[in-house]
């Protein structure tokens, strides 16, 4: 039972996650790189397997019983993303292959259809590659302006930059993280909006982490677009997510053409689908769908306050713990922040340091996390460690991890200077 | 708690890392190259000086990287000053064996002193993520000797 929240029995949930019995060399798996990828509870692969045993056929397409059942169970799970994030109708659910090509899809139909050369898109310094390179791709073919929000040394964004870049109201888009994959910060997405509005953009969040660690609204926070992936959450791969307003995703033409996305089709020409079937052209990850339709109840099931309960207090813990290593270097230090702990040692690389903790099981990140300016803006180039969390990791975990680092330093701390001190 | 990684972290590779032999520009280099590890951000440039009778008269390196990168670089280059390019070719054959099974059954004993120096590094075949770690340096000096500029580990 998790120390800090007696109602919160992380023992039961572990045995949910049938990979987390596994041994390492001997040594029990310490997984702590949920941000990457979260494991899957059975209840996710079950449902997934089940859909292929009983239940499956392609959508949309067969006027069969096997094909109706499919087509109810892609839909309701497209019912079930739009209850998760709060969205006011389920229409406003385009399924894609993950955050990259929901962003992507934005970038390529509403950047090129919509934005107009001159216009500016504002994005952060602190954005995942899947967040920066489709704006430079629009930039570069489109001829839209591409503007960088400063992030402040404590890791949040900086609202007077902010300010200052949306002044002269050519921003037309601003997008930004909700939840930093380095950092943990969550930023403020009702306040982002509120700015941008005012300044004439809409605003378009990253939510590949947050939707993980925390109640989103989309209503709430005022967002215009909205992107998450299946495979973070304790779904699958293969599936993401793009919630757009209904009036924004009819207005954005179709990217990718074929079946599913026409209302009808001659050899010279087709007219679309309505949406969301108009962004959805071919088979859809129909397995998929149910699979994250599944995920999504798991974690409702738990309880989306009591998971940010349970991962408030290993984030404290975490930031305790590992705020008191010698020679450790945390990055960022935002007010309100996640379960994601990037950090450097003064003695050891981040590659070697990784090797050592997976000699003892633990599975953390090495590199710069697809965040390469965020690394460069923190001066740490050549790369962290990185230790994110999910519903399954315990205090116990972070102990381990951080009596680890402790045992790494000496570890690397030369034998003639361990003598003299 | 990490004691069973001593074979890999030798205190050699460990002194290496931390205090690379020949880290230096060389500004009268006539092969330069540069190599990547794209998928951990490790970097090398390296400058070969070629002298009379195409002898490596002097060998260097800058960048940046984790222990085994680096102490590798620098191993390779207190091995390969002198040799001839065809010889410290063979000896980066021998090497990339060596990283790769922790044996080189078919070494030739010409070498054997310099793989001998070499062998501190055998531990990494036991870590297929690190190999590349420990085959940059050497890569990149076959992109110099070579003439192509640009060596990636991938
Ligand atoms: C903040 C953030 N954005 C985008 C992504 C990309 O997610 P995916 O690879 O599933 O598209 C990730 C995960 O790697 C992420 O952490």
């Amino acid at each position: 039972m998790d120390g800090m929240n007696p109602r919160y029995d992380v023992t039961r949930i572990r045995e949910d996650f049938p990979i987390l019995g596994q041994v390492v060399r001997g040594k029990k798996l310490v997984f702590l790189d949920s941000g990457a990828s979260a494991q899957k509870p059975r209840q996710v692969i079950a449902t997934m397997t089940r859909c292929m045993e009983e239940a499956y056929a392609n959508v949309h397409r067969g006027a069969y019983r096997l094909s109706e059942t499919a087509t109810e169970a892609h839909e309701a799970a497209r019912a079930a993303v739009a209850r998760f994030i709060n969205a006011a109708d389920a229409r406003e659910i385009v399924f894609t292959r993950n955050s990259t090509e929901a962003i992507n899809l934005v970038a390529l139909s509403h950047g090129r259809g919509v934005l107009k050369a001159g216009d500016a898109v504002l994005i952060s310094e602190m954005e995942h590659h899947a967040n920066i390179v489709p704006w430079q791709m629009l930039r570069d073919a489109h001829g839209v302006e591409l503007r960088i929000l400063c992030v402040t040394d404590a890791g949040e964004i900086d609202l007077e930059d902010y300010a200052t870049k949306l002044r002269d109201g050519r921003v037309k888009l601003v997008a930004v993280t909700h939840m930093s994959n380095v950092l943990g910060t969550v930023t403020p997405a009702a306040q982002i909006t509120r700015m941008a509005h005012e300044a004439g953009a809409l605003v378009l969040f990253d939510g590949s982490q947050a939707a993980v660690h925390r109640a989103v609204d989309v209503q709430a926070i005022d967002a215009d677009f909205y992107v998450f992936t299946g495979h973070k959450l304790y779904g699958p791969t293969g599936i993401g997510v793009l919630w757009a307003r209904l009036p924004l995703l009819e207005a954005m033409p179709p990217v990718y053409g074929g079946g599913d996305m026409i209302a009808s089709v001659t050899l010279e020409r087709s007219t679309w689908a309505e949406v969301p079937a108009k962004h959805e052209a071919g088979t859809p990850a129909i397995i998929e769908a149910v699979g994250l339709h599944a995920a999504i109840d798991y974690v409702n099931a738990i309880g989306m306050p009591a998971l940010e309960a349970h991962e408030r207090a290993l984030t404290e813990h975490a930031m305790a713990r590992l705020s008191t290593i010698e020679g450790l270097t945390i990055l960022g230090r935002a007010q309100d922040r996640g379960g994601v702990f990037a950090f450097a040692l003064d003695n050891a690389h981040a590659h070697d340091l990784s090797t050592l903790l997976d000699r003892v099981g633990i599975a953390v990140r090495a590199g710069r996390h697809c965040a390469e300016p965020l690394h460069t803006r923190f001066g740490v180039e050549a790369g962290t460690c990185r230790a994110s969390f999910g519903l399954y990791t315990t205090l116990e975990e972070i102990d381990f991890l951080a009596d680890a680092l402790v045992e790494a330093r000496k570890f690397f701390t030369p034998k003639e200077a361990a003598r003299v001190r | 708690m990490f004691d069973d990684l001593r074979d890999l972290y030798q205190e050699v590779i460990l002194d290496h890392g931390r205090k690379p032999r020949n880290f230096r520009r060389l500004e009268d280099a006539t092969r330069t190259a540069r190599g990547d590890n794209p998928l951990c951000g490790d970097r090398i440039e390296l400058f070969v000086k070629l002298g009379e009778g195409e002898r490596i008269d002097d060998v260097a390196f800058q960048g940046r990287g984790c222990a085994i990168s680096t102490a590798s670089a620098s191993l390779m280059t207190e091995t390969v000053r002198g040799k001839l390019p065809a010889e410290a070719e063979a000896l980066a054959a021998q090497f990339r064996d060596l990283a790769m099974t922790g044996t080189c059954p078919h070494c030739d004993a010409a070498l054997a002193d310099e793989m001998e120096r070499l062998s501190p590094l055998s531990g990494v075949h036991e870590f297929p993520s690190r190999v590349k770690c420990a085959t940059l340096a050497w890569h990149t000096l076959h992109a110099a000797l070579a003439g192509t500029k640009e060596a990636s580990s991938e």
